[in-house]
């Protein structure tokens, strides 16, 4: 039942890059544009990949698969949108329930301060026209979580509108060239997080935790502009990054605070888009992309036996990897979405926002928020991040993805440059490849790792002075992952780790090695090229790694054309 | 003591004729007698004696808090009281006792008043007295002979009442005299962090000077008011007091509310919207009544809700949803609102026109008998009762109904007086000159008992309202 898979993708090999065949580059607005007439043909092909393996087999049309996002972030903050109930991940049942949050009778909402400049921020980092007036709505349904029978929201008029967010895949051969696409937002909107249901099938009962209940939400809304599990995913990791850049969420998939539902259609390029299907509460990269791919597939199979594509509500049963049509706990079909009813909300007076011009004389600063300040404190983006560390390291744009995509990289990166007399690329390479890559083998964060910035820095120093061969460094690298608490230093001297500086005694070796292999010798000056390497294998195993490769060469060089 | 305004039973206390508990247990005393008119949800006996005993202590020592200090107010049962039970008089909220004080509740009791309990009402305020959603506090005032007060929208907060219609509900005043009520708003008007829709600006204290001269004013009378079913002594009274501010020198015109007849029909689908929108929280999940019924949380909700609401509510929250379902939201609900906002409008017109402030009637009649009032159904009454009100609450205006004179059956009437949005100070000055003028009788709620001439009839009668 495994989803389809991308042609030629390289889950793991390229960090935060999406990787699709070179042939699927598309730039903003291409799904949306299949529909333009005339453009039939060869180039949907290569703009759909992922279907290309199926239609040839199949012959006739070719299918374009279209996604859009819902995507709801938990806003970090103390307190609640409309209540001052604290927010905390995992605090005991029940423990932080307002009044209002329980929804008692007379209860009215206070609109949070802090939630709203969170959405301004997060509206002006993705480049969205930030409404002035905003209003709010309630969205009615029944659901054991939602105390009140509606959730406060905006639909009619939300906070931010018409953004866009870039994202970037990598293309080509060895998935070294990076393009940037861009999907297209809607509107974020703020709205109320519900309360949690846990259903306990044994007693057959439902329980009820309103601690999430009435936590503000940035409900972001990306137009359907992505056609893959894995642009979906992509867009949804730069997402996070902002999010986290800005402080705006915490947007840790795990704990709920950043949820993804994906609207998802197949057509004939050039046809009128089809039936689309929701997939709910995707909450990790990995499932959202499977779920994507897999539904994709699954309408295409639909459609090509004949059958028709329900307008429904599908989750993941990431068990199973495949989509399956939502019901609730109790067992039925989830129909209440169909039957929402909306009205405007009372209690709540328009949400009016200012920029500098438009700021009422002698306002109090306390009650208007001034949309120019907000984007005057904007922090450094993720993708200023990345053009910052090509410009100033000079290292390959791949490599900057890899260091924003690790929660704390870049920052024990940025500690070993300072530290270090190595070279950047010298630092990326390590940071990246061993490094990480250890802490990938361990399953650990960053900030988990026994190897301390300061560490690799003097590690790499070594190296740099050529106090230690780049094999021994690998060798300490290790044994400082073992032996917490000791310096490459002392991993060095005690192994006897450190390049034989003396010369003669190096010539000495040499001389040995070819004394011994006179075929090798004989291949050397024949002119095969590999010879020579295997020469300087020889020498580094007898000095036990111990001996520069590049001073080996240079002696055996010499004496080679003696 | 009891038929006095508050203003005479404070001067009293201060000047120590009365103590705050010996009126408390008169009040107390007086409430039991009348046990049968169903007056009272809940007695705080308890409370009140304590709060009486305290406010007596602050006397003594000659701290009082103020005008408000020992007098006994009752509250609506549709605001929440900490401690103390809140019902709505729905089987719904039945033992239901909130954990915090109304906002208006508070204030009061800040400043000394000692809450005698909670007053009955129709299930979730669907047309009554103490808040003002449609007139709920004008039109009984003008029945009962007394001063019923609205102030604007957004100068009262609502934090604590339980709505009906969030954006047309108001804590009402109901008192003796317009000072008394001027008093009480003094103590109730102000922002409310908790309610963002009370207004910033802080209040000055409403003081009430005692006009002497009226022929400044001008005074509209709006001719839509003039409606068929208006009783000819009713309609009598209203010209009679429109003469009156003419005789004074006043400038008395016509003005027209051309969207009045409108009003009633718009009011009805924006008050179900709200009201099926309000009422949704009754789930029987948090608090309130809760069914027997656990076969699935859906067939709970549907039995806990039929369970705990009565007809009316239930017929509300059914006309509400329909308004609001995707398919019909425009043609009502949104057409409702431009209506509302027409309304709205006519009355600023009015008032830019140069109107200071309009009189019209409270109600079409003095109190009809019980058995006259129950022969329509719900909808029907509240259209006829809300008549002359609910249009004021659509547009968020003060209003004040003051009783004028007894009919010919010796029946209250009041006459209502509506002025610009937050100028609530300048309708309360014009509608004191008024009581001024005409000297309504006081009425003693003992000497009526009194004059009885059977109260085991009326007993009848209160067992007959308490069956239905």
């Amino acid at each position: 039942m495994a989803a389809p898979m991308l042609r030629g993708c390289c889950l793991g090999r390229c960090w935060a890059l999406a990787c699709i065949d070179s042939s699927s580059r598309h730039g903003r607005g291409a799904a949306t544009g299949f529909t333009s007439s005339g453009k039939r043909g060869q180039s949907f092909v290569a703009q759909q990949p992922l279907l290309t393996a199926q239609k040839s087999r199949k012959g006739e049309h070719k299918w374009a698969a279209v996604v859009g996002l819902e995507i709801h972030a938990q806003i970090a903050s103390n307190s609640k949108l409309f209540s001052g109930s604290q927010v905390h991940f995992a605090a005991p049942p029940n423990s932080l329930v307002s009044f209002f949050d329980a929804s008692l009778p007379g209860t009215l909402p206070v609109l949070n301060r802090r939630c709203v400049e969170a959405a301004v921020m997060t509206g002006l980092a993705l480049n969205c026209h930030i409404n002035k007036k905003s209003l709010f709505d309630r969205k009615h349904y029944f659901y054991a979580d939602l105390p009140a029978g509606y959730q406060i929201t905006q639909q009619r008029l939300p906070i931010a509108v018409n953004g866009s967010l870039a994202y970037s895949v990598c293309v080509g051969k060895k998935w070294r060239q990076v393009i940037t696409k861009t999907v297209r937002i809607k509107q974020i909107q703020l709205e109320q997080d519900s309360g949690k249901s846990l259903h306990d099938e044994l007693r057959s009962q439902t329980l009820i935790d309103l601690n999430r209940a009435g936590v503000g939400l940035l409900e972001v809304v990306l137009e359907p502009d992505m056609s893959c599990g894995e642009e979906a995913a992509t867009a949804v990791r730069e997402l996070q990054l902002i999010l986290q850049a800005l402080g705006t969420s915490q947007a840790n998939m795990a704990e709920g605070q950043l949820r993804v539902d994906a609207n998802i259609s197949v057509h004939h390029p050039g046809e009128p888009l089809g039936v689309r299907t929701e997939v709910k509460n995707l909450n990790s990269a990995r499932f959202l992309a499977r779920a994507i791919d897999y539904e994709i597939q699954r309408q295409i199979n639909e459609l090509e036996n004949g059958c028709e594509i329900l307008n429904e509500t599908r989750s993941f049963d990431y068990k199973l990897g495949c989509t399956v049509p939502m019901r609730d706990k109790e067992g039925k079909q989830d129909y209440r979405w169909l039957l929402l009813l909306f009205m405007p909300e009372p209690n709540l007076p328009p949400l009016l926002l200012y920029d500098t011009a438009s700021l009422p004389a002698g306002a109090d600063p306390q009650q208007v928020i001034n949309i120019d300040r907000i984007q005057e404190q904007l922090p450094e983006l993720p993708s200023e991040t990345r053009e910052k560390l090509i410009q100033q390291y000079g290292i390959l744009p791949e490599h900057s993805f890899a260091l924003l995509n690790e929660v704390g990289l870049l920052e024990f990166f940025q500690n070993v440059i300072k530290e270090t007399r190595a070279e950047p690329k010298k630092v990326t390479s390590w940071v990246l490849n061993i490094f990480l890559g250890f802490l990938k083998q361990r399953n650990l964060a960053v900030n988990e790792s026994p190897v301390t910035p300061s560490v690799l820095a003097e590690l790499l120093n070594l190296l740099d002075r050529k106090v230690i061969s780049s094999a021994a460094a690998k060798q300490v690298f290790e044994e400082l992952w073992r032996s917490k608490g000791k310096t490459p230093s002392q991993i060095v001297s005690e192994r006897k780790l450190e390049l034989m500086q003396d010369e003669e005694a190096l010539e000495r070796v040499c001389h040995a090695v070819m004394e011994g292999h006179p075929q090798v010798v004989m291949d050397t000056k024949r002119g095969n090229p590999r010879a020579i390497n295997k020469l300087i294998g020889l020498v580094r195993k007898v000095t036990h790694n111990r001996a520069d490769p590049t001073v080996i060469k240079e002696i055996l060089e010499k004496q080679l054309s003696s | 003591m009891l038929g006095r305004t508050l203003q005479e039973v404070s001067a009293a206390l201060k000047q120590g004729q009365i103590t705050p508990v010996e009126l408390c247990q008169k009040c107390l005393s007086l409430i039991k007698k009348t046990k049968f008119l169903n007056a009272y949800i809940t007695i705080s006996e308890e409370v009140a004696l304590k709060q009486a005993e305290e406010s007596e202590k602050r006397y003594k020592k000659g701290h009082s808090l103020g005008a408000l200090d020992g007098i006994p107010v009752a509250v609506k049962d549709n605001f929440s009281t900490s401690g103390i039970e809140t019902t709505c008089a729905s089987n719904m909220l039945k033992g239901y006792v909130p954990p915090y004080n109304a906002t208006v509740v508070q204030r009061l009791l800040d400043q000394g008043a000692v809450l005698m309990g909670k007053t009955n009402l129709d299930e979730f305020a669907m047309g009554a007295l103490g808040s003002d959603t449609g007139g709920s506090t004008r039109n009984p005032a003008a029945h009962c002979g007394i001063v019923g007060f609205k102030p604007s929208y957004g100068l009262v907060s609502r934090h604590g009442l339980i709505p009906l219609v969030n954006s047309m509900d108001v804590p009402g005043i109901l008192t003796r005299c317009v000072d008394d009520a001027a008093t009480v708003l003094g103590v109730l008007a102000g922002h409310d962090p908790k309610d963002s829709t009370t207004i910033q600006d802080p209040g000055k204290p409403f003081m009430l000077s005692s006009l002497t001269d009226v022929s400044k004013l001008c005074i509209g009378i709006p001719k839509e008011y003039l409606v068929p079913e208006l009783s000819s002594e009713v309609r009598s009274f209203w010209s009679k007091a429109a003469n009156l501010f003419e005789s004074e020198g006043a400038k008395v015109i016509e003005v027209s509310l051309p969207h009045t007849s409108y009003s009633i029909v718009c009011y009805h689908v924006l008050c179900t919207s709200e009201v099926a929108s309000n009422m949704a929280r009754f789930d029987g999940l948090e608090y309130g009544h809760r069914c027997d019924i656990d076969v699935s949380t859906e067939a709970m909700y549907a039995a806990t809700r039929r369970e705990g609401f009565n007809d009316v509510v239930r017929g509300r929250i059914l006309a509400g949803n329909f308004f609001l379902l995707k398919e019909n939201y425009a043609n009502y609900f949104i057409k409702a609102q431009k209506v509302r906002r027409l309304i709205a409008n006519d009355f600023v017109n009015v008032f830019n026109s140069g109107v200071d402030v309009l009189l019209t009637p409270t109600t079409l009649s003095e109190a009809v008998p019980y058995l006259e009032f129950i022969k329509e159904d719900n909808r029907t009454r509240s259209a006829q009762d809300d008549i002359f009100t609910q249009a004021v609450n659509m547009a968020g205006l003060p209003a004040v109904s003051v009783p004028v004179a007894l009919s010919n059956q010796g029946l209250p009437v009041g006459l209502q007086f509506i002025g610009r949005a937050f100028c609530d100070q300048q309708l309360l000055t014009v509608a004191k000159w008024f009581e001024k003028q005409v000297q309504f009788p006081v009425i003693h709620l003992q000497e009526l008992m009194d004059d009885c001439s059977s109260v085991f009839e009326i007993e009848k009668l209160a067992s007959v309202s308490l069956k239905q």
